[in-house]
């Protein structure tokens, strides 16, 4: 059995004593794992946002009239139509249009001295020619230009897909970290009970039976930070997806945390303490080899 | 045989011990007896030269052959070397739990081991709280618990009263008896005369003396391949 190892009979525990959470490791791992669920919350957050964004990007784009003027705006409306290759036509109301404009511009004088640009959404059909709509719109409407969604978002989709490599490289930092970590704990432990290795080894433990010890010890210890840390890591972006921080709440909220991606969370504190388990078992069994 | 880049501490030994036999190793201190017996009982390996172990060529063994080696021997240490937060029952019951007995099998023989040493009733006292003397009681308790095939003392009565000493000697003419080869480690002369039939062994300068040569070819004893080392 593969955790056959971890229960320990009470002779075997007092060999070891010391109890729990008396040395560095499970602090080390509580932070490491807090630290590296939450970093990879915020990677996989950034991943469902930039494939929702892409999705919603794909196939749609934009008619933009300079001017706003009202018959070149129908021209392109009944162009669009008639094409056979546009699924959806959405011009954008005026009063939306001021609405934004006033955001960066201030109140506009409704006269009208400042002339409006009028924009048409488009959802281009699976499979058509973006291009021959753009000259047919061209024709029907000079100056009014289509525009691609995705090609306006693609620096957008870049930074953060780059965002979310550059999660993935902190977890494996984080994991590496832990990992030198466990191995620095794994040594002082040794050292602690070098006089107990030594007589042990003496009348004729194995490698393996010692290395046991102190991997059950460690493994146990890794287990309480992990689950510590895991636990405090939940309640944070619980908190972020119903607090009142609305891009928080949006990033790492149910929308783009998805079953699969909260499963991988869960996961996480687990994959640290067999990372750890493992590491003190090799950073062990490799001192122990240093003995006679 | 020498320490890191020191001076030899041992050299040109060439010797034998009768499967079963009983010796006492002897010479001044610094002669070198406490780096022999690290020889015998697998502690060290030799820089240079043989050992010879139950049939078995052990300077070059790879380590994971050792464990089993090593489980055959009983060891005193001259420094007990008791783990000290655990009791003097967990102490004695090490060899036996290292070797994979159930804690059924390990209760009685520990029981009566204590017993057999004077401490029945100190079986769940830690070694800081023991006298030097319960102490090496323990370790040698320990290391015989077992009924290895050699045992290795390193002035085993060295803190124990007369009375005491004769006891233990007792026990390891026992274990002999049985078929246990003793090696032990003494500057104690009235230990060596209260055992007939012992073999002596005296290493002057980490040089061994054998001016009978009765070490180099010792007589035929028991059934049971011969410890010896040749460096």
């Amino acid at each position: 059995m593969m955790l056959g190892w971890l229960p320990a009979n009470p002779a075997e525990s007092r060999l070891l004593p010391g109890g729990r959470f008396r040395g560095p490791t499970p602090y080390v791992i509580a932070i490491m794992t807090f630290a590296m669920m939450i970093v990879a919350a915020a990677g996989l957050a950034l991943s469902s946002t930039a494939g929702l964004i892409a999705s919603a990007a794909a196939n749609r784009h934009v008619v933009q009239v300079p001017d706003g003027d009202r018959p070149r705006v129908a021209a392109v409306i009944a162009a669009a139509r008639s094409s056979g290759s546009v699924s959806a036509v959405r011009p954008v109301p005026e009063a939306e249009m001021r609405r934004t404009l006033e955001r960066w511009l201030g109140p506009l004088d409704t006269a009208g001295d400042l002339p409006l640009p009028a924009l048409i959404n488009l959802d281009l059909a699976p499979g058509a020619d973006a291009a021959a709509l753009a000259r047919r719109i061209a024709a029907a409407a000079p100056g009014a230009r289509l525009v691609s969604e995705e090609a306006t978002l693609g620096p957008l989709l870049g930074s953060l897909r780059a965002l979310q490599w550059l999660a993935l490289t902190l977890v494996l930092l984080m994991a590496a970290a832990t990992s030198a970590a466990v191995v620095l704990a794994a040594r002082g432990a040794l050292d602690t009970h070098r006089a107990t290795i030594e007589v042990m080894h003496g009348i004729g433990a194995t490698d393996r039976q010692l290395a046991r010890l102190f991997q059950r010890k460690i493994a146990l210890d890794a287990l309480a930070g992990g689950v510590a840390g895991g636990a405090a890591a939940a309640l944070v972006l619980v908190l972020l997806a119903i607090g009142s921080a609305s891009f928080a709440g949006d990033l790492f909220g149910g929308r783009v945390l998805r079953g699969g991606d909260l499963a991988l969370l869960a996961l996480l504190p687990l994959a640290a303490v067999g990372l750890a388990t493992v590491v003190a078992r090799g950073a062990v069994l490799k001192a122990l080899r240093q003995a006679p | 045989m020498r320490y890191g880049t020191g001076a030899e501490v041992l050299r040109d030994l060439d010797f034998r011990l009768s499967a079963g036999g009983f010796y006492f190793l002897t010479g001044p201190s610094g002669a070198g007896k406490t780096s022999l017996l690290k020889l015998l009982y697998l502690a060290q390996r030799p820089t240079r030269g043989r050992i010879r172990l139950f049939g078995e060529e052990l300077a070059d063994a790879p380590r994971d052959a050792l464990p089993a080696f090593r489980r055959r021997i009983g060891v005193v240490f001259q420094d007990f070397r008791l783990i000290r937060y655990l009791s003097a029952f967990d102490n004695v019951a090490l060899p036996l739990r290292i070797a994979g007995r159930s804690e059924e099998e390990i209760e009685g023989p520990v029981r009566e081991m204590l017993a057999w040493v004077g401490l029945a009733d100190r079986a769940s006292a830690r070694p800081p709280t023991l006298s030097g003397g319960e102490q090496q009681r323990v370790a040698i308790a320990r290391a015989v618990i077992s009924q290895p095939d050699l045992l290795v003392a390193d002035e085993p009565t060295g803190n124990v009263d007369a009375e005491m000493a004769a006891r233990l000697l007792h026990l390891f003419s026992a274990l002999n008896r049985l078929g246990t080869t003793v090696v032990v480690a003494t500057h104690d002369v009235g230990l060596i005369a209260a055992t007939p039939g012992a073999h002596i062994v005296r290493l002057e300068k980490g040089v061994l003396a054998d001016p009978t040569g009765a070490l180099r070819n010792p007589p035929p004893s028991g059934a049971g391949s011969q410890p010896g080392v040749t460096s």
